[in-house]
Parts: C-alpha cells; sequence; structure tokens
C-alpha cells in the first residue's frame, strides 16, 4: 500500500515516500522514485494511481521549467501548488487524476513550506501531512513527537518513528522508503531506508 | 457518505443592529481522518462583504477563486464594490450555470447594503437563495445549528451580544458533529470595522 508523507523543520522540508510498484499480488519493483525533483527547491512526492502519477508528476515538472525559461525566474512554492490544484481541478470533472501529493519547497523570502494537495483539488498549507493507509500511523506519530522548528536529525529520527510503525503496523506494508530534502541548498535525495535489495 | 460531507463543515451568519456576524469551523477532514485545524472557509470579498463556503473543499476554493474574479472585474467595471444582493445573484446564478455537473457547496453570504443595512443569504448547491431576516446556517451541522440559532436569537442585538450569540450557538453546534469542529473562527462587521475572533471547543 503506497505511503507518502512530509514535515516542515528550522530551515528545511522534508518528504518520504514508498517505493513499491505494486500490481495486484505482483511487486513489479522496490526502488520506484515517487518524489519528484520539480527544480532546484521543490519536491514532489505523489501517491496513487502509478500511470497518473508518472504522467501528472512529468507534467508539472515541465511547465514548471517552462515558466522558469519564458519569465527568468522560478515559481515559489505557493505558485506552483496552486498551478497543480488548477490543473487537478480542470481535470476533475473530466478525466480526473488519481494522484495525491505533498509539495515541499524552499524560497529565499518565505523559507521552508509544504503543501496538501488530494486527488480532488483540495489545497491546504501545513506543517506535516500524510497519504495513503500508513498515513493513519505516520500522522498520529507526528502529531505526538512534532514540534516547530526541529533539527534535520530530530526530524529525521521522527521520519524513521513513523517507517517502523508502517513497517510493523500496517499488513501489506512497503519493503522500501526514500527520504528526500529541501533546504535553502537545494532539493536533494536524502537517505533509503531497504529492508529488500532492489 | 455524501459528498457534501466528504471535508465536513459548519457556518453561520446572523443579523445585528447594523451589523453582522458570520462563523464557521476549522477543520478539514477527509472523511473519519482530520487533516488541518486551520482551515478557512470564510472569504472577505470586500470590506462589508463575506462569503462563507460549505461542503466539498476544493470545490469551494475553485468558486472562492472565480467568485474574487468575477468581483474584481465588477470592480473595474463600475468602479465601485458589489452589493451583496447583487453578490447573492451572481453566485446563484454561477451555480445554476452547472446544473447538471454542480459544484458541491453551500455558500453563505454576509454583507452591508445600501445604508449599512445588514443582509444574510444562503443557498442551495444549485443556487435555491433563502433569504432570511435572522440567520443562516449551512453545512454538516446544519440541523444542530438551526436549533441552537433558533433557540439563542434575539433581534437588534449589538455587535459584543451578537458575538456571544453566535460564538454559543456554533460551538454547542459543532461540538456534536463529527465532521465538524476544532475550534471556530467568527467574523463581526460593523459599518466602522472588521473583528476577527478563533474560538475554542471541544479540540477534536
Amino acid at each position: 500500500m503506497e505511503c507518502v508523507f512530509g514535515m516542515v523543520g528550522k530551515g528545511f522540508a522534508l518528504v518520504v515516500a514508498d517505493s513499491s510498484a505494486v500490481n495486484s499480488i505482483l511487486v513489479h519493483k522496490s526502488n520506484e522514485d515517487k518524489i519528484m525533483v520539480l527544480d532546484s527547491h521543490k519536491l514532489m512526492g505523489a501517491s496513487g494511481e502509478a500511470g497518473d502519477r508518472a504522467q501528472f508528476t512529468e507534467y508539472v515538472q515541465k511547465n514548471v521549467a517552462l515558466y522558469q525559461y519564458r519569465n527568468g525566474i522560478p515559481l515559489t512554492t505557493k505558485a506552483a501548488a496552486n498551478f497543480m490544484r488548477g490543473e487537478l481541478a480542470t481535470a476533475l470533472r473530466k478525466n480526473p487524476y488519481m494522484v495525491n501529493i505533498v509539495l515541499a519547497g524552499y524560497d529565499r523570502e518565505t523559507g521552508p513550506s509544504l503543501y496538501f494537495i488530494d486527488y480532488i483539488a483540495t489545497l491546504h498549507k501545513v506543517d506535516k501531512a500524510a497519504f495513503g493507509y500508513g498515513s493513519y500511523f505516520a500522522l498520529s506519530m507526528m502529531d505526538h513527537h512534532y514540534h516547530p522548528n526541529m533539527t534535520v536529525d530530530e526530524a529525521l529520527k521522527l521520519a524513521d518513528q513513523c517507517i517502523d510503525e508502517i513497517r510493523s503496523r500496517l499488513v501489506v506494508a512497503p519493503q522500501n522508503f526514500v527520504i528526500k530534502i529541501v533546504d535553502q541548498d537545494g532539493a536533494r535525495e536524502h537517505s533509503w531506508r531497504r529492508t529488500t535489495k532492489d | 457518505m455524501s459528498i457534501f460531507e466528504y471535508n465536513g463543515s459548519a457556518l453561520v451568519a446572523m443579523v445585528g443592529k447594523n451589523c453582522f456576524a458570520i462563523a464557521s469551523d476549522r477543520r478539514l477532514g477527509v472523511q473519519l481522518q482530520t487533516i488541518a485545524t486551520d482551515f478557512q472557509r470564510i472569504f472577505k470579498i470586500h470590506d462589508k462583504l463575506f462569503v462563507g463556503l460549505s461542503g466539498l473543499g476544493s470545490d469551494a476554493q475553485t468558486l472562492y477563486q472565480r467568485l474574487v474574479f468575477r468581483h474584481k472585474l465588477y470592480q473595474l467595471r463600475e468602479e465601485r464594490d458589489m452589493k451583496p444582493e447583487t453578490f447573492a445573484s451572481l453566485v446563484s446564478a454561477m451555480l445554476y450555470e452547472k446544473r447538471f455537473g454542480p459544484y458541491f457547496v453551500q455558500p453563505v453570504i454576509a454583507g452591508l447594503g445600501e445604508d449599512d443595512k445588514p443582509f444574510i443569504c444562503t443557498m442551495d448547491s444549485i443556487g435555491a437563495k433563502e433569504l432570511a431576516k435572522d440567520f443562516v446556517v449551512a453545512g454538516t451541522a446544519s440541523e444542530s445549528l438551526y436549533g441552537a440559532c433558533e433557540s439563542m436569537f434575539k433581534p437588534d442585538m449589538d455587535h459584543e451580544e451578537l458575538f456571544e450569540t453566535i460564538s454559543q450557538a456554533l460551538v454547542s453546534s459543532i461540538d456534536r458533529d463529527c465532521l465538524s469542529g476544532w475550534g471556530g473562527h467568527v467574523y463581526i462587521v460593523t459599518p466602522t470595522e472588521v473583528t476577527e475572533r478563533i474560538l475554542k471547543g471541544r479540540m477534536d
């Protein structure tokens, strides 16, 4: 079962996603990267219908890049979030994208931010977000242990606690997780949490 | 579960003496799960006109963006703000345009019209206006709200008493509704100022 979650810390934002690509009872691969790096300072963790996820995240990434080419400056995280919401909302009554998104970004003026965008195009700026069955465990762990202005180490410790909880309590828990981080130095892959090799 | 109950919401507006109050809950949920406790449901169109949108959060956000767009165009063309009665007709028309594929929202409109006379109204998801002289309600807690408002409301309350009344009515209703809650957001609008207050209720 797919799971994406994220949180905001002091000067950074973290997104964690599982990396399983599953079809019914078969695990196609367990190193699927579901967190798209949109541009230098934005991460988009997506979960949902596999084809929609791949298509929509690529579509957003290319449009974010196009904006920067046309206008010479990058989109802010808020603007990117609203663009995604607009696309999801327009498609909703024609051919909906079944994709839930956690968008993390760092802007020089406003610092780190995290946005929750579900597949019906509900947008909300949050400090912590989670999607999937794993969200029941991740959100509860974060509600208990999260506090504003956490350091990277504290946030990673919390992310590990969430992953451990998902692993131990979810019946079809994903095998591997990827953690990506975005701060003033940019968006990058941080680490993996594996139980199986690729 | 109905699509109107997917995110959970509670809205109420009341008329006072030369003032009005509009209040909402703060929960954003996805069915049984709470996503956020600071969701904004009441939006300012201009200093004397507020609109609250209950129902599906996504459609509320879409409709709000479209309404702001229409009002800004109106301001450019007419060089003045829209009257609440006009705005209500605009919302009603926009909702009926989507008669066979509607926005899943129930708006509550509250404003000060000509001579600062308070105006409130609500409508269903396809734009059937319901004007009222005392109070209007919308959302998952609407039945509780009807009861609470009917018993607590008095005509011609001043803004202090109106705040107390609308707050009590809102909090007592949303405390009994599992889909709305996590506090309240109250706006008291008089001809001279707008006061915004956050309420604390059962934080669950």
